[in-house]
């Protein structure tokens, strides 16, 4: 397989409501991505496009309503929809048109318009459960989480305090994202404090629905040499789908991303995540998601990455920042989107573009994840330079 | 290039704006209906429920139950070899008080949704509610037991179950 580099990247502001449609959203982001790496719609040879359930804005096959915008028409073209893992595995599209030696440049492009579903995006996920076994039982979305974060704290005695300083970190880490919805300065005991929606599940460990859009431009060594003298390389993909049955599956621990995050490391050639990997974008649309995914990213023991939260290692300074960009919780939640928005900031970081985000000690290497269909799937890319 | 773009995309519009109906929309409302198939397998599932009975698959190979009942095991890729009648008791794999409803909405009675593992499945569970009983002192371990809808009320759904109470 070829090596496939990250040449560009661009993303909307993430926001409650945007004025403009999905198209345009779209549209302008490919603009920006494409102009980052100085490229027109002439040189890209074809378009993946992630964009999440159809029923956010009950335009059916949405991909193809979104097509124009992404600069799709007379050119190869595919939507991947893996739920909330799509933004991610959307890059893992990309990279294996290119990787295949069938495409020189791939346009990667997400958008999600969750506002127009009224009176809320939830309840357009009515009929993704089972209709005959979880469906009549008045099912949301939010018993999902809460079921998983009651698991996983009551597994290893872990406290609600101490999983609301996600919310902290990544809130604070979003001051500095000039797209961020929800940026803010915040305690544990106003996450603590804020209303409960199912318990343990508050409103402030819960990240906003957003309307927004990320774009990212894939290309060969070839044409990335030309075009840039900072490629920035795609070292290894994963993605890994579990049981369907929650009911068969332990909640405490997100095995699928194990298994998504080892195909990727093996790919990468990293034996020690926790020493090889410089910062790290665990997907966090719940707080307690972010270190239950960086448990199964193999970046600490089960159980143990409140510590590191607690310890300060996972902090911006830290050892091993998680979350720099400031996260679904911070930056808002575009589902699809959201992915991307995390495998750019892996790009602009390894490049030394991040701003008033930057992490110290100049990152060599990345990683970024996400997580959805049915709560059990993991999406995994590792980037380096 | 975050550091050398300087202007981002896109035009952020507040309740203000959607309440004074600043901006045109378009509004449209589905009205569709759909009536699925339960199927071979949860066809037995529904009908035994309906009797006020619990019913799994099992799965020689693996020796899994397979709850809610199927036809084929998805692990050993093989078809399930035997029905198996389970208890209607189980204990609590974990659970949530959830103050809002399937769109969102607030709830003012929190209701307790739950994972709970069937007695006699070897720990498989499934999802159903939790009721009769104060929210705050459910715990994740507690031993819960069936209540049924009375004969003439159940209609083969899993909703015959009524809800799950401690025991
Ligand atoms: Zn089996």
């Amino acid at each position: 397989m070829r090596k496939v580099a990250v040449v560009g990247a661009g993303m909307t502001k993430f926001m409650r409501r945007a004025q403009e449609t999905g198209k345009e959203l779209a549209w302008e982001t490919a603009k920006l991505a494409l102009d980052s790496c100085e490229l027109t719609v002439k040189d890209v040879d074809c378009v993946v496009m992630g964009t999440a359930p159809d029923a956010f804005d009950m335009v059916h096959m949405k991909h193809e309503y979104l097509s124009d915008g992404a600069g799709a028409w007379r050119k190869p073209y595919v939507r991947g929809v893996l739920g909330g893992g799509t933004g991610v595995f959307t890059a893992c599209q990309a990279w294996y048109h290119v990787a295949s030696g069938m495409f020189d440049v791939c346009l990667a492009v997400t958008e999600e318009k969750m506002s127009s579903c009224l009176p809320h995006p939830q309840g357009a996920f009515v009929t993704c459960w089972d209709q005959f076994t979880e469906s009549p039982l008045g099912t949301s979305l939010l018993w999902f989480f809460a079921w998983e974060m009651n698991r996983y704290m009551t597994s290893h005695g872990i406290t609600e305090r101490e999983i609301a300083l996600v919310s902290v970190k990544n809130k604070k880490n979003a001051l500095h994202h000039p797209c961020a919805q929800l940026p803010g300065e915040i305690t544990v005991d106003d996450v603590m404090k804020s209303e409960i929606m199912a318990w343990p599940v508050k409103r402030l460990d819960v990240s906003p629905t957003s309307d927004g859009a990320a774009v990212l431009v894939f290309a060969s060594e070839e044409v990335a040499k030309r075009i840039t003298d900072r490629p920035v390389w795609v070292q290894g993909v994963g993605w890994c789908l579990d049981t369907m049955y929650i009911g068969q599956r332990d909640l405490y621990y997100p095995k699928y991303v194990e298994y998504a995050a080892r195909m990727a490391y093996d790919m990468a050639g990293i034996k020690d995540p926790r020493r090889e990997i410089d910062i790290a974008e665990p997907y966090d649309p719940f707080s307690y998601k972010e270190l239950h995914h960086g448990e199964g990213l193999l970046l600490c023991d089960k159980g143990e990455a409140v510590r590191l939260l607690v310890d300060g290692e996972t902090q911006k300074t830290g050892r091993q920042p998680w979350c720099p960009s400031g996260g679904a919780l911070g930056v808002g939640n575009a589902i699809a989107a959201t992915g991307v928005m995390k495998v750019a900031e892996l790009f602009w970081q390894l490049r030394g573009e991040a701003g008033e985000r930057q992490v110290p000690g100049r990152p060599r290497r990345g990683v970024a994840q996400a997580w959805g269909d049915e709560m059990q799937v993991g999406t995994v890319v590792v980037l380096g330079v | 290039m975050s550091e050398k773009i300087k202007s981002w995309p896109g035009t952020p519009l507040g309740e203000k704006e959607i309440k004074e109906k600043r901006i045109l929309v378009t509004e449209w409302q589905p009205n569709l209906k759909y009536a699925w198939d339960t199927g071979a397998g949860y066809g037995r599932d529904f009908a035994e429920l309906k009797k006020g009975k619990i019913v799994g698959t099992k799965c020689n190979k693996c020796r899994r139950t397979l709850l809610p009942a199927r036809l084929f095991c998805e692990w050993c890729f093989r078809t399930a070899d035997e029905w198996v009648y389970l208890k209607d008791t189980g204990t609590v794999n974990t659970f949530s008080v959830a103050y809002t409803g399937t769109a969102a909405e607030r709830l003012k009675v929190p209701r307790i949704p739950a994972l709970i593992e069937i007695d006699g499945s070897g720990g498989v569970a499934i999802m159903h509610l939790i009721s009769d009983v104060d929210p705050w002192k459910v715990k994740i371990g507690m031993k819960v037991k069936a209540v049924w809808k009375p004969k003439q009320k159940r209609e083969g759904a899993i909703t015959d179950i009524d809800y799950w109470k401690p025991i």
